[in-house]
């Protein structure tokens, strides 16, 4: 056995990303609840699976986690720019690789196994997490502050219309969420690298 | 499409409903016990959070902490978007911590606005007094906590105005107001203050209805719903937090919007 290997995950990546999942499971746990006072659509989140046990319960708890979630995703993002992992990581990021590598998924032969580089549907998934959540905050900003930032609410499409888009911006974070932890499951190296970082 | 999801959301039977089946019990303490179980999850892994008082304050230590990062986002310059008359939501929607048949029937002939507090005149106004002062009217957005909103029209007097007349200590803290329906709240001074904050005793150019809370309403399209309150019989100036219905109950304060 090697005795140690390359260090591919740092600390500050591997704690960035558990804090933020942490903070994701509070937000739409309890983004449900407070969805359920007044659905936008036909239907409603079962109450067991919701954080906050009523409205005024969920509200705090939304509040609360916001603030990890902002202070980590900046901290993230940040620590990517000034370390150039960003840079390094998601590009050069290309249509053409994209397409192949999609395809090689279906023909299940994309390659997994130097984990120091991620593959196109990779990047895209990562980088779509990271912009998604940043229209979360910004329409979340809005229907919590409506009057205080106007230009926000003029590209949100007015107050209603800012709910209907933190609704599906939550939708499309869990659905990429999803492919992500299948992905993990099929590839369990990945759980213990962003453990270990190793 | 979404325009018809809308005229169900306005439903006013559900939302009182709704708001029914928030409160099931008048007398609840118990709404952080309720606040802290994470739905069937802690019952899976068969543990309950052990130490919920300690959670509950943290929880409350941060609704303090956002009520002071929202006084400083508050612009007092800046101004909630109005609408025209075509678009008000008609019917608007009747929305209290009570059903319609609830509604408390107030006299008008008899009735008196209370002052007191640190203001100079703490005499009490009839109607027809506060009829007599400046009156203006605007359309705006009220927002629900619970996420929906309807557009409305409310008429009535600048409260700035209405501060400066009962020589209000404009630089206490908070203005406190009771109502004839046992609800109360309280707002910061700077909102009190705010061009577009009116004491309202109109709806849609008619008096106001009972049902949105004649005599009168404090209507602030710079805050959430539950903080304009109906029914006014009671106005106070004061430092001492006053709290309100809801905002004990674990609603944020300053709800700003």
């Amino acid at each position: 056995m090697k005795s140690n290997p390359e260090l591919i995950h740092p600390a500050w990546l591997r704690l960035t990303h558990w804090v933020n999942v942490i903070a994701v499971f509070m937000l739409v746990t309890s983004g449900w609840r407070i969805y359920n006072a007044s659905p936008i659509f036909d239907f409603a989140f079962p109450p067991a699976i919701t954080l906050g046990g009523w409205l005024g319960g969920a509200l705090l708890w939304h509040f609360f986690a916001m603030w990890i979630l902002l202070a980590n995703g900046l901290l993230y993002l940040s620590l990517n720019i000034v370390f150039g992992r960003l840079k390094r990581k998601f590009f050069p990021l290309s249509p053409r690789q994209i397409l192949q590598d999609f395809l090689a998924v279906f023909k299940g032969q994309l390659a997994h196994d130097d984990l120091r580089y991620y593959n196109a549907p990779q990047k895209l998934a990562y980088l779509f997490i990271i912009v998604d959540i940043a229209v979360l905050i910004m329409s979340g900003l809005v229907i919590w502050k409506p009057v205080q930032f106007p230009l926000l609410r003029e590209l949100m499409g007015d107050y209603d219309n800012a709910r209907i888009v933190h609704f599906v911006a939550m939708a499309s974070l869990l659905a990429v969420v999803l492919v992500h932890i299948a992905m993990v499951a099929l590839v369990p190296r990945t759980f213990m690298l962003m453990i270990r970082g190793r | 499409m979404i325009k018809a999801t809308k005229f169900q959301l306005l439903d006013p039977s559900a939302i009182v409903k709704d708001a029914m089946h928030e409160l099931p019990n008048p007398a609840r303490r118990i709404f952080m016990k309720r606040a802290l179980t994470l739905g069937g999850l802690s019952m899976l892994s068969g543990c309950t959070l052990t130490d919920e008082k300690s959670i509950e304050q943290a929880l409350m230590k941060v609704s303090r902490f956002n009520d002071e990062v929202q006084a400083w986002l508050f612009d007092p310059n800046r101004l909630a978007p109005t609408y025209p008359e075509s678009m008000i939501t008609r019917p608007f929607p009747f929305n209290a911590y009570y059903g319609r048949e609830d509604v408390p029937e107030v006299d008008g002939d008899s009735f008196r606005l209370e002052i007191s507090g640190l203001v100079a005149d703490r005499h009490a106004w009839s109607l027809d007094e506060l009829y007599r002062l400046p009156q203006t009217s605007q359309v705006t957005r009220h927002i629900c906590v619970e996420g929906w909103s309807a557009i409305g029209k409310w008429g009535g007097v600048n409260f700035a105005t209405f501060l400066r007349r009962i020589g209000a200590d404009l630089s206490a803290k908070y203005v406190g107001f009771k109502c004839a329906d046992d609800y109360y709240t309280s707002i910061d001074m700077p909102t009190a203050l705010h061009a577009q904050t009116l004491l309202t005793f109109t709806y849609d150019g008619n008096t106001l209805p009972p049902e949105y809370g004649y005599p009168m309403k404090l209507r602030m399209p710079t805050k959430l719903g539950y903080k304009n309150p109906k029914h006014i019989n009671a106005i106070y100036v004061t430092n001492n937090y006053p709290g309100g219905y809801w905002e004990d109950k674990g609603y944020n304060w300053f709800a700003g919007s």
